[in-house]
C-alpha cells in the first residue's frame, strides 16, 4: 500500500506570505495515497528534519513529499532524512513552491496558493510511482587537475598537494603567478607579492606530486565526479591525465577600453596595471598623476564594480607619494569602495596625504585631452558643482577586471555555466559557493567573479577543500538514474543506440532475444534514449513515462477538478 | 465571462533551464502564475508523446526548455530535442490543434530573465490562441 506524506514548507516568510500554507495543506490531505499533510516553519532545520522522521514512523510512511525551495541545493537534505527514517531515499520527491511559485508570485497571493497545490498534486502523483533504487558506488581517481596557475590556482595546489595529493596545475602562458606578476605591492596591508607567490611556487616546485603544464591548455574533457579524462594540450603534443577533480582558476583579465580616455591614443593614458608595471620598478615617469576609476564598470552593459579597483588606486596613489612626495595624485571616482578595517585606513591615509578626491558622475565622464607635450582631464565636480580642469602628466585608467576571451571556451569545454558578464557561475551562491553544479568540477577566484589577491587564496584553498572529499574518501556514489530496457517490449530497432552521446547501449542477445542492453557504467541517466525509443521499451529510473505521464494527468485533474 | 487563464506545462531541463527558473525566482522576477514546471535531467528526455498527451488532456500549452545548444550537460542531448520538439509541434499541426501552444527555448542557468520573458511571452500567446479546443472533445 502506499503511504505518502506531504511537508509543506512555510520558509519562514518566503513561501507563506504569497502562499497560503495550510490551504494547501488541506488540499494534499484529499489527494489519492496520502495519509498524512502537515506543514513546518522551515523544513530544512534540524527541528523540521526530526518531525518529519517522526511522522515518517508514527504514520509508517512509504514515501515523502517536500513542498519547500529547489532540490538542486536541498535535495540531499530530505533524502538523507528519509534514509534516516528507513525510508529508501528514492522514494522522496521534491515540489519547488518557493522559487518556482511564492518568489515569482508574490504579489497574487490567490493565484500562487492555487498554482502551489497543483504543484503538490503533480508530485504525489509521481511519488506514488516512485520506486526505490540501489545506488551504485564508483571509485575516484586519487589526482586534482587545476586550470590557471594564478594565485588562486597556486593557492588551490598548494593546498592539495599538502594533503598528498597528486595534482595537475596547467597554465596557458609561460609562468605561473597569474596577473599577480606584474604587481609589486598588493592588499591594503601593502604585502609583497612576489614572496607571496614564491611561497605557494615553492610547495609546488618540491613536491613530487606536483606537475606543473605551462602553454598548455585543456584540450577535451571527457568523464564525470571521480573519473575524468582531461587532454592537456600544448604546440607538441597532447597528454590524456585521469583525475578525480577539477578545479578552475582561470582568473580575469583587465579590461583595456581602446580609444576611451584617450587609451592607445596618447602614450601617457595607462591604465592600473601598466602603472603596477611602472611602479614595481619603482621609477616615476611623471609627476601629476590623474586616476579615473571606474573607467569602464558600472555602466550599461558591464553594470557591475569590480571591487579590487579602488583599493589598488588608493594604494598606488600613496605609493606615488611614497617614490616621490612632490607628485600630485588626484583620484576621480564615483564612489570610493574600500571596504574593511583595513582599506578604509588606506582611504584615511590617501586624504591626509594629500591625495585629491574628486567625484564625478556616470552621465558627465572624465574627458581627457592632449594639448602640446601635456595631457587635461575636464570633469564635472559633483561636490562643487562645476567644471574643473586638471592639468596631468599621466592619466591612469582603473579599469574592471573582465573574463576572459577564452571562458567561453573552457566553458563549453567543461560544460559549466556562466553569468550574463563572462565569469563563472557557482552552484549556488552562498551554499555552494566554490563548487559548479556539474558534480566534481571547482572554481576559485576571480574566475568567478573579481576578487582581491586575499580572497582569491581564500577560495582556492575552499576549493582545494572541497575538491579533496571524494578524493579522500576514495568513491562516490551514482545516482540511480540511469536507463533500464524492458527486453520484453524492446524490438531491438538499435534508436537508443544511436541516440545515446556516451555509447552506453548496445543490442545484445539474451538467450535467443534480442534486446537493448544498457551498460550501467556508462549511462548518464540523461534520457535521451528514453525519449528516442517507440515502444515506450526503455525508461529512465525516477523519470519514467509512467511518473511524468501521472503528472500530467494530476495538472489536469487538479485544473478541471478543481483544488479547493 | 471571466478571463481565460492558460493552463501550462513546462519541461525544464536540470542543468541548465531549471537552474535559469530558480534563479528568476532568486530575483523575484514576477510572471503569470500559468506555467507549472516539470524537472528533468536533460530536454532530450522529453518524449514528444508527453505533449500529445497532455495536449489531448487539455492543457493549453507545453513549453520545453533546455541548455543553450553546445551547453547541454550531456554533449549532444539537446540536438535532438531541437529537431523533436519542433516536428511534435507540426504533427499537432496537422491534427488540428495549433502549433503555436508548443514551444521549445533556450534557458541557459544565468538567464533568470530569459526565463521570465519566455514565460510571460508564452502566457500572452497561448492566451491569444484561447482554449485549448481539446477540452471540449469527448471520446
Ligand atoms: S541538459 Fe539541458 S538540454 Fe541537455
Amino acid at each position: 500500500m502506499i503511504r505518502i506524506g506531504v511537508f509543506i514548507c512555510h520558509c519562514g516568510h518566503n513561501i507563506a506570505s504569497a502562499v497560503d500554507v495550510e490551504k494547501v495543506v488541506e488540499f494534499a490531505k484529499t489527494l489519492p495515497g496520502v495519509v498524512h499533510a502537515g506543514h513546518n516553519l522551515y523544513s530544512c532545520s534540524q527541528e523540521g528534519l526530526s518531525s518529519i522522521k517522526k511522522s515518517i514512523e508514527e504514520n509508517e510512511l512509504n514515501r515523502v513529499v517536500v513542498a519547500a525551495c529547489t532540490p538542486r541545493t536541498h535535495e540531499p537534505l530530505f533524502r538523507r532524512a528519509c534514509e534516516q527514517a528507513g525510508i529508501n531515499k528514492y522514494l522522496f520527491e521534491f515540489v519547488n513552491i518557493r522559487e518556482h511559485c511564492s518568489w515569482i508570485h508574490s504579489k497574487e497571493p490567490e493565484a500562487a496558493t492555487e498554482k502551489a497545490k497543483k504543484l503538490v498534486a503533480m508530485g504525489v502523483a509521481k511519488a506514488a510511482l516512485l520506486e526505490p533504487q540501489e545506488e551504485g558506488e564508483s571509485k575516484v581517481i586519487p589526482r586534482a587537475v587545476v586550470i590557471g596557475a594564478g594565485i588562486s590556482g597556486l593557492a588551490a595546489t598548494a593546498s592539495l598537494l599538502g594533503q598528498g595529493i597528486e595534482t595537475h596545475l596547467i597554465e596557458k602562458s609561460d609562468r605561473m603567478g597569474g596577473l599577480l606578476k606584474d604587481v609589486a605591492i598588493i592588499g591594503p596591508e601593502g604585502t609583497d607579492s612576489k614572496s607571496l607567490i614564491e611561497a605557494f611556487m615553492s610547495d609546488i616546485r618540491t613536491s613530487p606530486k606536483a606537475h606543473v603544464h605551462l602553454n598548455s591548455r585543456i584540450k577535451e574533457l571527457k568523464g564525470f565526479i571521480g573519473n575524468f579524462e582531461v587532454t592537456i594540450g600544448n604546440e607538441a603534443e597532447d597528454l590524456k591525465v585521469e583525475a578525480g577533480a577539477i578545479i578552475v582558476a582561470t582568473g580575469a583579465c583587465e579590461l583595456r577600453p581602446e580609444g576611451e580616455y584617450g587609451l592607445c591614443e596618447h602614450p601617457q593614458v595607462i591604465t592600473q596595471l601598466e602603472l603596477e608595471k611602472m611602479l614595481s620598478k619603482s621609477e616615476l615617469t611623471a609627476k601629476n598623476f590623474v586616476i579615473i576609476n571606474c573607467a569602464g564598470s558600472r555602466q550599461p552593459g558591464r553594470e557591475y564594480c569590480s571591487r579590487i579597483c579602488c583599493n589598488a588606486s588608493l594604494k598606488n596613489s600613496l605609493r606615488i607619494l611614497d617614490l616621490d612626495p612632490d607628485a600630485s595624485v588626484t583620484i576621480l571616482h564615483r564612489d570610493v569602495m574600500s571596504c574593511g578595517t583595513a582599506a578604509e585606513a588606506l582611504y584615511m591615509n590617501a586624504s591626509d596625504k594629500g591625495v585629491r578626491f574628486v567625484r564625478y558622475s556616470l552621465e558627465q565622464p572624465p574627458q581627457v585631452r592632449a594639448e602640446g607635450d601635456g595631457l587635461f582631464v575636464e570633469v564635472f565636480d559633483e561636490t562643487l558643482d562645476e567644471k574643473i580642469d586638471l592639468d596631468a602628466d599621466m592619466v591612469v585608467l582603473a579599469t574592471p577586471l573582465v573574463s576572459p576571451d577564452d571562458s567561453v571556451e573552457t566553458s563549453k569545454l567543461l560544460k559549466v555555466p556562466r553569468d550574463k558578464y563572462g565569469f563563472f557561475l557557482e552552484a549556488h551562491v552562498k551554499l555552494r559557493p566554490v563548487e559548479f553544479a556539474t558534480d566534481g568540477v571547482f572554481v576559485c577566484g576571480s574566475a568567478r567573479w573579481p576578487v582581491s589577491a586575499r580572497e582569491c587564496i581564500w577560495q582556492g584553498q575552499a576549493a582545494a577543500a572541497k575538491a579533496s572529499i571524494p578524493i579522500s574518501e576514495g568513491k562516490v556514489r551514482i545516482e540511480a538514474i540511469t536507463a533500464e530496457v524492458n527486453p520484453d517490449k524492446c524490438v531491438a530497432c538499435g534508436n537508443c543506440v544511436l541516440a545515446c552521446p556516451y555509447d552506453a547501449i548496445e543490442i545484445t542477445d539474451r538467450d535467443g532475444i534480442r534486446a537493448a542492453e544498457v551498460n550501467e557504467a556508462q549511462c548518464k541517466g540523461c534520457g535521451t534514449c528514453v525519449a528516442a525509443c517507440h515502444n515506450d521499451a526503455i525508461q529512465q529510473k525516477g523519470f519514467s513515462s509512467r511518473q511524468l505521464g501521472a503528472m500530467i494527468d494530476a495538472l489536469v485533474r487538479a485544473t478541471t477538478e478543481g483544488t479547493q | 465571462m471571466n478571463e481565460f487563464n492558460p493552463n501550462i506545462l513546462a519541461f525544464c531541463c536540470n542543468w541548465c533551464s531549471y537552474a535559469g527558473a530558480d534563479l528568476a525566482g532568486v530575483n523575484r522576477l514576477q510572471m503569470p502564475p500559468n506555467v507549472n514546471v516539470v524537472r528533468v535531467m536533460c530536454s532530450a528526455s522529453v518524449k514528444p508523446e508527453y505533449i500529445f498527451k497532455a495536449v489531448s488532456q487539455g492543457i493549453d500549452g507545453v513549453l520545453v526548455l533546455g541548455c543553450h545548444i553546445g551547453d547541454c550537460h550531456y554533449l549532444t542531448g539537446n540536438h535532438r530535442t531541437a529537431k523533436r520538439i519542433p516536428l511534435a509541434a507540426r504533427l499537432l499541426g496537422k491534427v488540428g490543434i495549433d502549433p503555436r501552444r508548443v514551444r521549445l527555448d533556450w534557458v541557459s542557468a544565468a538567464e533568470g530573465e530569459k526565463f521570465q520573458q519566455v514565460v510571460t511571452e508564452f502566457v500572452e500567446d497561448v492566451k491569444k490562441l484561447g482554449p485549448n479546443p481539446m477540452k471540449e472533445v469527448r471520446f
